[in-house]
């Protein structure tokens, strides 16, 4: 049979069907979704309960304490990214197939964003509440939160395709994200921090914006190779 | 062009050349770091501000520069050995990476003993440049432990590879982040306009020691890649020639 005559999906079908498979697979397995949600919450509890209860302290602390949380909270996600697709073999098919991969490894990231990053922005008021966050910083703090989750999705990726074959894949996956999502981490938690002393936060969120876009045009490549020499 | 390129890319021609070259390297590097360390130590006058506390830059400076030549050597090198195949390049990311580690602690430490008489501490957050160096530090460790936990040498040389491509996107950020963010760490003094702020008795020494660091870089890295190269080869005819010759000449 010759190729061109296969019926070939257009890149946005192929791309609109891994995202539906991948969202169709975590409501299937609710706990994937709802695990790092809970650690998160949990995270951010455990920093009051190590510092003290003091207003003050927490209204200091909490910008970064969120973010950390978040940060890790992300990372616990993203190392099933890739597993159990390598897992099931279904890896190879999506390597084998006549979509690009790129736009494939596209699909995943955003999937995983939209199953572990978007729950992690819409629960974060409720933690920044608790930390006594004014109004104005927790609006920065989710728009914050979801250019910098948006970033760590793809990011992650990358990561988790070099890792995805690896026993000990996952300590390994944070080692090799955590220096790379320093920049984000940084940005985020300091312009939440500036929102929450009324001061100006465009630069800070201007540049997690770049960084996300930089992130939307590169990594799905980078990820698209990592997967290929991962899975060979 | 490409026929020279070729030639010099074959490891048992390189492994041949760098023995060549690595001991005019040293030697070079040798002189080079023996007078910058003379002048720079007794003979270059006193800062007016600092005393003589800022002699540490004679190895300071050098040891950052060389921590981001080696990533730049590393990822341009893995570039090449990704997209060319190139096998002796993967060699001279793997060789150059230890390296790079070495130089960027040697960097933190000398700028941390640095900082408690001038900043009465011996680490500060809030400096971007010290907090960068230290995540290079981390995406050292990370190639090396991503390269250590692939057993089989050419995935660990392409994994490597890519992660170091993705890394190198983070060196422009350490070298601009002086201006990026305000911060306690001097501003940039070589590279300026108006040229360097700095008197030639305290220039010299500097530059040399600086093209001392690289030139032992550079023999250090040929002598790994040296290694590495025998290694990857082991099982070739070149290197079982080259063992027989050695032992019959013992």
């Amino acid at each position: 049979m010759n190729s061109s005559e296969v019926n070939v999906p257009s890149l946005m079908n192929g791309l609109k069907s891994i995202i539906r498979r991948d969202l169709l697979l975590a409501w299937k397995r609710p706990g994937d979704v709802l695990n790092p949600l809970f650690f998160f919450a949990m995270v951010s509890t455990l920093f009051p309960l190590a510092v003290g209860p003091a207003a003050e302290q927490l209204a200091i602390s909490g910008p970064g304490v969120l973010w950390v949380a978040a940060l890790l909270a992300a990372l616990l996600s993203l190392n099933g990214l890739f597993l159990s697709d390598f897992e099931d073999g279904s890896l190879d098919q999506i390597i084998l197939s006549p979509q690009p991969l790129p736009l494939l490894a596209l699909g995943k990231s955003i999937a995983h964003w939209l199953v572990s990053g978007l729950p992690l922005v819409m629960v974060s008021p409720l933690i920044a509440l608790t930390f006594r966050m004014p109004a104005e910083a927790v609006d920065v703090l989710m728009l914050t939160l979801a250019l910098g989750t948006i970033s760590l999705s793809l990011l992650g990726s990358i990561g988790a395709a070099l890792t995805v074959g690896l026993n000990r894949g996952n300590a390994l996956l944070s080692l090799l994200i955590l220096p790379l999502a320093m920049p984000v981490l940084i940005f985020g938690a300091r312009t939440v921090a500036l929102a929450a002393s009324d001061d100006a936060v465009a630069a800070g969120i201007y540049f997690l914006a770049a960084y996300c876009m930089l992130a939307l045009s590169l990594a799905p490549f980078a990820t698209a190779a990592a997967l290929k020499i991962s899975n060979e | 062009m490409w026929k020279i390129l070729q030639k010099l890319a074959s490891p048992p021609h390189f492994y041949q050349l760098a023995a060549k070259i690595i001991p005019w390297l040293a030697v070079s590097a040798l002189l080079l770091i023996t007078y910058g360390t003379v002048a720079g130590l007794f003979f270059a006058p006193a800062d007016y501000q600092q005393g003589d506390a800022f002699r540490i830059i004679y190895v300071h400076v050098p040891a950052a520069y060389l921590s981001m030549l080696a990533y730049s050597v590393m990822a341009i090198s893995a570039g090449i050995g990704l997209i060319w195949r190139m096998k002796l390049a993967h060699a001279v990311a793997a060789g150059a990476a230890p390296l790079g580690a070495w130089f960027t602690f040697l960097a933190l430490a000398t700028g941390s003993i640095w900082g408690r008489p001038m900043w009465g501490t011996w680490w500060e957050w809030g400096d971007p440049r010290l907090t960068s160096e230290l995540i290079m530090l981390f995406l050292y460790f990370g190639y090396m432990a991503l390269r250590a936990a692939i057993d089989d040498t050419q995935k660990a040389d392409r994994a490597g590879a890519i992660l170091a491509l993705v890394g190198a996107v983070n060196v422009p950020i350490i070298h601009f982040s002086v201006e990026w963010w305000s911060s306690l760490h001097q501003g940039p003094t070589l590279v300026r306009e108006g040229g360097p702020a700095i008197v030639p008795a305290m220039l010299y020494p500097l530059l040399a020691m600086i093209f001392g660091f690289s030139l032992l870089f550079g023999a250090l890295l040929l002598s790994r890649v040296r290694t590495e190269v025998l290694y990857r080869e082991r099982r070739s005819r070149w290197v079982r020639n080259l063992l027989l010759s050695s032992e019959e000449s013992h």
